[in-house]
C-alpha cells in the first residue's frame, strides 16, 4: 500500500506551501484574504471564549451559594432557603441512559453498517443508506413526540417479561407500578435516536476498507464472516469508536426526547424499570421556565458539567481518530 | 474421463456428500425457510402466553431464528460455516430490528399528521384560534422558521467557512490551535445555553426585544462548530497537488483557493452545510427563550415575536387536547419534510458538484 | 459521466423546486381564521360578547407571559379582546410563572402572569423596569386544582387533606388503605398499588398544593411548602398539566392534581375533600369562588396580592385553589403598550371577562376583589 505515488506526499498542511510564500513578496489580495479568515477565525474564538466565560461565571455564583454539596446531593431546590441542589442524580441518570443508549445502539449500528456495506443487495443498499442519512436529520422533538406517544405503551409488556423472569438481576426487578417512563426506556429511545448517526459514519469506514484486504482473505477460502472479522472490523475499529463517541455526545445532550419521556425524580434507584432519575439536559429543560434569576445560574451550572463531559467525549474522540490516521493514513 | 466425471458430480446428490472439494450447503430456500418458521413461532408463543407487547413477540421471533439457524448450519455445514450463518443472521436481525422503529416513526408521523395537514392549514396562522380547539394551521410558524434558520446561515456558513479555510490553508500556529480547540467546546454546549448567552447579551445588555434575529444569533452559534468540523475535513481531501500546480503558475494564494481549492470541495461544503441547516431546524430551547412565539404572522425577523415550527410542536403538544396533538403532529411533518427536502437538495449539489475522481 | 450530469439536472430541478415552493408559501398565508372550515366554535365562549368590549386607545402589540395555569383563561381573553378591536396583537406566552416575572423585571414584556404574588426582592427588581413605580399583584383568575382519579368501580371519592398528604407523600401505598375506607364506606376499593402522580416541571400548581397540603395537614407534609418544585419522594411525574391529566387517564389506579379544565375535558372523575365542614367538598369552579371569597387582601396600597385560606372549613368551599395575578407596573409603564394594557385588563376584569371564565372551568373573581380591581385598572399609568 505504501507504494503508491500518493502517499509519497505530505499530507495537504499549510506548512508546506508557507515555504513557497515566503519566497515571494506578500500580495495585497492575499493579505485581505489572510486577514478576512483570520479574523473570522478570531470572531469565533472570541464567542467562544465569551460563551465559556459567561458559563463558568454564571455558574460560580450559584454554586457559591449552594448550602448542598454541588457534587453529593440528592436535591434539587435552588428557590428554597437555604438553596440546595446537587448534580449527583442527573449525574448517575446521564450517565445510566447513555450506556444503555451505547449498549443498544453500537451493536446494531455496526450490524446495519454491515449490512449496508457487506450484506444487502446492491440494488438495496444505496437506498438504504440513503434512509439511514435521512434518518439522522430527524429533530429530536420528533423522537420525543413519537416516544411519549407510541414507544412507551409498546414497552410496556416487555418491562413486564423482564421484571418477571429477568428481575433476579436487580437492574430489572420492577418495584413499583407504573407505565414505561424510566431510564430504560430513555436509553432505548436514545438508542434510536444515535443509530443513524453511527451508523452513518461507520459505513463510511467500512466502505474504505481496501478492497485488496477483503479479496485476498476470500481467496484463501475465508467465510464472509471471517473476511469482516479478520480484515473489515479491524480497520474499522478505531472508526467505529469514534462514531460511537459522536452518538454518546448526541445521547448525553438530548433535551426535549428525554424531558417528553421520563417520569422523573430525584432519586438514584438500580431498578432501571422503575420510574424516576434524570438527565442534566431533561433537568435544565423542566425547571428552567419556572425558575428565578438564582435558579436559572444553577441550572447553568448543571449545564456546565455536561458542557465538560461532552468536552472530554469529543476530545477522546478526537484522539483516536488522530491515531487512526497515523497507522493507516497510507491506505487511504 | 469424461464418464467419470459425470459420475463423480452425480455422486454426491444421489448419496451422502463425500466431495471433499466443495462443502455440503444449505439450499438458497433454507434461511428465508427459517425466518418464516421462526417468525410464526415467534407469534404462536407469543399468543399461547398472551403477551400484549408486540415487541417481544418479535425479539423472541429474532432469538429462534438466529439459534436454529445455528443449530441447522451446524448440523449440515460445519462449525466455520455455521458461524458465519450465525453471522449473517444476526446482521439481518439487527437490520430488521432497528429499521422496525425507524420506519414505526416516519409511518406514525406521516399518518398522524396527515389528518389536518391541507391547504388550509399551510396557508393560516393561529391568529384567533383557542389551542384546545381545533382550527387554525402554521404557517406563521413555517414562516418564522425559515427566516430564522436562512438568517442563522448567512451569519454562520460565511464565519465558519472562513475559520476552516484558515485552519486548513494557514493554520498551525496557537492561534489556530485555540480555535481547533474552543470549535471542540462549541460542539458540546447544550442548545439551551446558546439561548441563554444571547439572552444576556443582545437582550438585556444591548436592550433589544425578541426577534426573529436573536433566535437566529443563538442559532448560528450551534451552527458554525458544525460548519467548521465538516468544512476542514472537506477541505482536507482537496489533493495538495492542486493547491502545488497553482502556486507554482504563480496564481496568488488567496486565488488558488477561491478558484482551486474551494470548487474543488464545494459540494461536500454545501453538504456540510445544509446538514448543519437541518440540524439546527429542529432546535426548540434557544428559540423558546429568544423569538417569544406568536399566533400571527410576523414576516419582518428583526421586529416583533416570531413563531417557529420546533416550538409550534412543543407547544402544541403541551397543551394535550386531541386537536393540539393533531396540530403537533401535523407541525412535526412539515418539520421533518422541510428537513428532508434541505437534505436532499444538499446530497443533490454534493453529487453534482462532486469532483469526477474515484470512485 | 451522462448518468450523474442527470442527477445534477435532478438536483437542480428539487432545488428550484424547493425554493419556489418557499416563495409560494411566502406569499399565500392568512391570519384570517373567521371564516372557513377550521375554525372551533364548541368551546362555549360568547362570541356576541365581543361586541360590548371598550376598546379605548388600543393599538399594536403588546406582549406578556407568565404563568400556564391561566393560558386557557387568556386565550378566550385575547381571541375576544382581538375580535373586538382591529390592530391590536396580545401575545401571551404560557412560559410558567417564574419565567414570565424573569421576563418582566427584564423589561421583556408589559405585564406577567403569575400563580404566586411577587416576592419582595422581585418587587425591588422590578423598580428597574417601572420608573418611579413598582410591579403590582392584580388578581385575575382564580381556579380549584382537581385531584383526579383513575379507580375503576369506585365513584364519588373522598379524602381529606392528611390521607391526601400521605398518598402523594408514598405512606399510603394500597388503594384499600385503612384511613381510605374510612372516609369512603360504602366504596369497594380495590387491594392494588396507589399510582401517584406528580408535575415533572416547576409549576405553580404545584406549589399551591404544596401550601394546602402544609396548612391542612402540617403533621402529614412535611416538606418546603414553597416549592415549586416537586420534593416528596417516590410517585411518578409528568410533564404539564396536560400531560398528569393523560397520565392518569391512561392508568389504572392512579391520583393526580390539575386544574379542573383539564378533568373536564378528559372526562376524569375528581375527588371530593372532606373539609370538616358537614358535606365533603366537590371540586366545582362555585366552590373554589366561595373560597376564594374568604380570602384576604395582605398587599399594600394598590397591590392586591391574596392570602388564601387553604385550611377553609366554611361550608361548600373548595380549599385547593389557586389565584393567578396579572403583574403590570402601576407607574411607568411603557407609554406605547399602556393604552392597550389598560384595555386589555379593563376588560379581564370586567364583568364580562369574568363571566367567560366559568365555561373554562376557572372560577370568576369573587365581586369584592373583583370591583377592587376594577378601581386600580385605569390607574396604571
Amino acid at each position: 500500500m505504501a507504494t503508491t505515488a500518493h502517499s509519497e506526499v505530505p499530507p495537504p498542511k499549510g506548512p508546506a506551501i508557507e515555504t513557497t510564500k515566503t519566497k515571494n513578496k506578500v500580495r495585497p489580495g492575499d493579505r485581505v484574504f489572510l486577514g478576512l479568515s483570520r479574523g473570522s477565525g478570531i470572531t469565533l474564538l472570541v464567542i467562544m471564549a465569551a460563551i465559556a466565560a459567561f458559563l463558568t461565571y454564571r455558574a460560580a455564583l450559584a454554586i457559591s451559594k449552594d448550602e448542598g454539596n454541588f457534587f453529593t446531593t440528592f436535591e434539587w431546590n435552588p428557590a428554597g432557603d437555604p438553596p440546595v441542589f446537587g448534580i449527583a442524580v442527573l449525574a448517575f441518570g446521564t450517565v445510566v441512559s447513555s450506556i444503555i443508549a451505547m449498549v443498544i445502539a453500537v451493536p446494531v449500528a455496526v450490524g446495519i453498517a454491515l449490512f449496508i456495506s457487506h450484506y444487502a443487495p446492491r440494488k438495496l443498499a444505496a437506498p438504504l443508506a440513503y434512509v439511514v442519512d435521512l434518518l439522522a436529520a430527524v429533530p429530536s422533538i420528533i423522537y420525543g413526540l413519537w416516544g411519549a406517544i407510541f414507544l412507551v405503551p409498546y414497552l410496556g409488556g416487555l418491562n413486564k417479561w423482564l421484571d418477571q423472569y429477568m428481575g433476579w438481576t436487580y437492574i430489572f426487578d420492577k418495584s413499583s407500578p407504573g407505565v414505561a417512563r424510566n431510564l430504560f426506556t430513555v436509553g432505548i429511545l436514545l438508542a434510536i435516536m444515535i443509530l443513524p448517526i453511527i451508523t452513518n459514519v461507520t459505513r463510511e469506514v467500512f466502505l474504505q476498507v481496501p478492497r485488496m484486504h477483503e479479496e485476498a482473505a476470500l481467496a484463501l477460502g475465508a467465510t464472509r464472516w471471517e473476511v469482516i472479522r479478520m480484515s473489515v472490523l479491524p480497520f474499522g475499529r478505531s472508526g467505529i469508536i469514534s462514531a460511537s463517541m459522536l452518538g454518546l455526545g448526541r445521547a448525553l445532550g438530548e433535551t426535549m426526547a428525554v424531558a417528553v419521556v421520563l417520569s422523573p425524580s430525584f432519586l438514584i434507584s438500580g431498578h432501571l424499570l422503575d420510574p424516576g432519575g434524570g438527565t442534566f439536559a431533561q433537568n435544565i429543560a423542566a425547571k428552567f421556565n419556572e425558575a428565578d434569576e438564582f435558579g436559572r445560574d444553577a441550572l447553568i451550572a448543571s449545564g456546565l458539567v455536561l458542557f465538560v463531559i461532552t468536552l472530554l467525549v469529543n476530545g477522546a474522540a478526537r484522539m483516536i481518530i488522530a491515531r487512526r490516521k497515523e497507522y493507516s493514513g497510507a491506505n487511504a | 474421463m469424461m464418464s467419470q466425471t459425470i459420475q463423480d458430480r452425480r455422486r454426491p446428490a444421489a448419496v451422502q456428500r463425500v466431495n471433499h472439494l466443495s462443502h455440503a450447503r444449505l439450499p438458497r430456500w433454507a434461511q428465508p425457510a427459517i425466518a418464516v418458521a421462526s417468525i410464526a413461532a415467534g407469534c404462536g408463543i407469543g399468543l399461547a402466553a398472551g403477551w400484549h407487547s408486540k415487541v417481544q413477540w418479535g425479539l423472541l421471533a429474532a432469538m429462534i431464528f438466529v439459534l436454529a439457524s445455528f443449530v441447522i448450519t451446524t448440523r449440515v455445514e460445519g462449525a466455520r460455516q455455521a458461524k458465519d450463518r450465525v453471522a449473517t443472521s444476526v446482521i439481518w436481525v439487527s437490520f430488521i430490528l432497528a429499521i422496525v422503529p425507524l420506519l414505526s416513526l416516519s409511518w406514525v408521523t406521516i399518518s398522524k399528521g396527515i389528518e389536518v395537514l391541507d391547504p388550509y392549514f399551510l396557508t393560516h396562522s393561529m391568529n384567533g384560534v383557542l389551542d384546545a380547539a381545533p382550527g387554525g394551521g402554521l404557517y406563521h410558524a413555517l414562516l418564522g422558521t425559515i427566516e430564522q434558520v436562512a438568517l442563522a446561515a448567512l451569519i454562520a456558513a460565511p464565519i465558519g467557512l472562513l475559520t476552516a479555510i484558515y485552519l486548513v490553508e494557514y493554520g498551525g500556529g496557537t492561534l489556530a490551535k485555540a480555535i481547533t480547540f474552543f470549535v471542540d467546546v462549541m460542539t458540546g454546549i447544550p442548545s439551551i445555553v446558546a439561548g441563554l448567552f444571547i439572552l444576556a447579551t443582545w437582550n438585556l445588555m444591548l436592550g433589544f426585544g425578541p426577534s426573529g434575529f436573536a433566535g437566529s444569533l443563538a442559532l448560528a452559534i450551534l451552527m458554525m462548530p458544525v460548519v467548521v468540523r465538516s468544512t476542514e475535513e472537506m477541505l482536507k481531501l482537496v489533493p495538495n497537488e492542486l493547491r502545488e500546480a497553482s502556486l507554482a503558475l504563480g496564481v496568488p494564494k488567496w486565488r488558488t483557493i477561491l478558484k482551486v481549492v474551494l470548487p474543488t470541495a464545494i459540494g461536500g461544503i454545501t453538504t456540510g452545510v445544509m446538514l448543519a441547516v437541518a440540524r439546527i431546524t429542529g432546535e426548540t430551547a434557544p428559540v423558546l427563550l429568544l423569538v417569544f412565539g406568536t399566533k400571527l404572522i410576523n414576516p419582518n425577523p428583526f421586529e416583533g415575536a416570531q413563531a417557529s415550527l420546533p416550538l409550534y410542536v412543543y407547544e402544541q403538544y403541551a397543551v394535550g387536547t386531541d386537536a393540539s396533538i393533531a396540530r403537533a403532529w401535523a407541525g412535526a411533518l412539515v418539520l421533518i419534510a422541510f428537513v428532508m427536502l434541505l437534505n436532499l437538495v444538499a446530497r443533490g449539489i454534493a453529487r453534482w458538484k462532486a469532483p469526477k475522481t474515484g470512485r | 459521466m451522462k448518468l450523474q450530469r442527470k442527477n445534477g439536472l435532478r438536483a437542480t430541478a428539487l432545488g428550484a423546486l424547493a425554493v419556489s415552493g418557499a416563495l409560494v408559501l411566502t406569499a399565500c398565508g392568512s391570519d384570517d381564521n373567521t371564516g372557513g372550515s377550521g375554525t372551533g366554535g364548541n368551546s362555549g365562549e360568547k362570541t356576541t360578547a365581543a361586541s360590548n368590549i371598550d376598546c379605548g386607545d388600543a393599538k399594536g402589540q403588546l406582549l406578556a407571559a407568565g404563568s400556564s395555569a391561566q393560558k386557557n383563561a387568556m386565550d378566550l381573553w385575547v381571541k375576544n379582546f382581538q375580535a373586538a378591536c382591529s390592530g391590536v396583537e396580545i401575545n401571551y406566552q404560557a412560559i410558567g410563572s417564574g419565567g414570565g416575572i424573569t421576563k418582566f423585571t427584564q423589561g421583556q414584556v408589559t405585564f406577567a402572569g403569575s400563580d404566586s404574588a411577587l416576592k419582595p426582592d422581585e418587587v425591588t427588581e422590578s423598580q428597574k423596569v417601572c420608573k418611579d413605580g413598582k410591579g403590582i399583584n392584580l388578581p385575575m383568575v382564580g381556579g380549584p386544582v382537581a385531584i383526579g382519579y383513575n379507580l375503576p368501580g369506585v365513584e364519588n371519592l373522598v379524602l381529606d387533606a392528611p390521607t391526601l398528604a400521605k398518598i402523594f407523600d408514598s405512606k399510603i401505598t394500597k388503594w384499600n388503605d385503612e384511613a381510605i375506607a374510612k372516609l369512603n364506606p360504602d366504596a369497594k376499593l380495590p387491594d392494588t398499588a396507589i399510582q401517584a402522580f406528580h408535575r415533572s416541571d416547576e409549576s405553580g400548581t404545584t406549589q399551591n398544593l404544596h401550601k394546602y397540603l402544609s396548612t391542612a395537614a402540617p403533621n402529614e407534609w412535611k416538606h418546603d411548602p414553597k416549592s415549586k418544585s416537586w420534593l416528596a419522594p417516590g410517585g411518578q411525574a409528568a410533564n404539564g398539566s396536560s400531560g398528569v391529566a393523560a397520565a392518569v387517564k391512561g392508568a389504572e389506579n392512579s391520583i393526580g392534581y390539575f386544574e379542573l379544565s383539564y378533568a373536564t375535558a378528559q372526562s376524569i372523575p375528581t375527588v371530593s375533600i372532606d373539609t370538616g365542614a358537614g358535606a365533603p367538598v366537590e371540586a366545582t369552579t362555585e366552590n373554589a369562588s366561595k373560597a376564594i371569597a374568604a380570602a384576604k387582601v395582605k398587599g399594600t396600597g394598590n397591590d392586591l396580592a391574596l392570602e388564601l385560606d387553604y385550611a377553609t372549613k366554611a361550608e361548600g368551599a373548595y380549599p385547593i385553589i389557586l389565584v393567578t395575578y396579572e403583574i403590570p407596573c402601576d407607574k411607568g409603564n411603557k407609554a406605547e403598550t399602556l393604552p392597550t394594557l389598560k384595555a386589555f385588563l379593563n376588560y379581564t376584569v370586567s364583568e364580562e371577562g369574568q363571566k367567560v371564565l366559568a365555561d373554562a372551568g376557572y372560577a370568576p373573581l369573587p365581586t369584592e376583589i373583583a370591583a377592587k380591581v376594577r378601581e386600580i385598572v385605569p390607574t396604571l399609568s
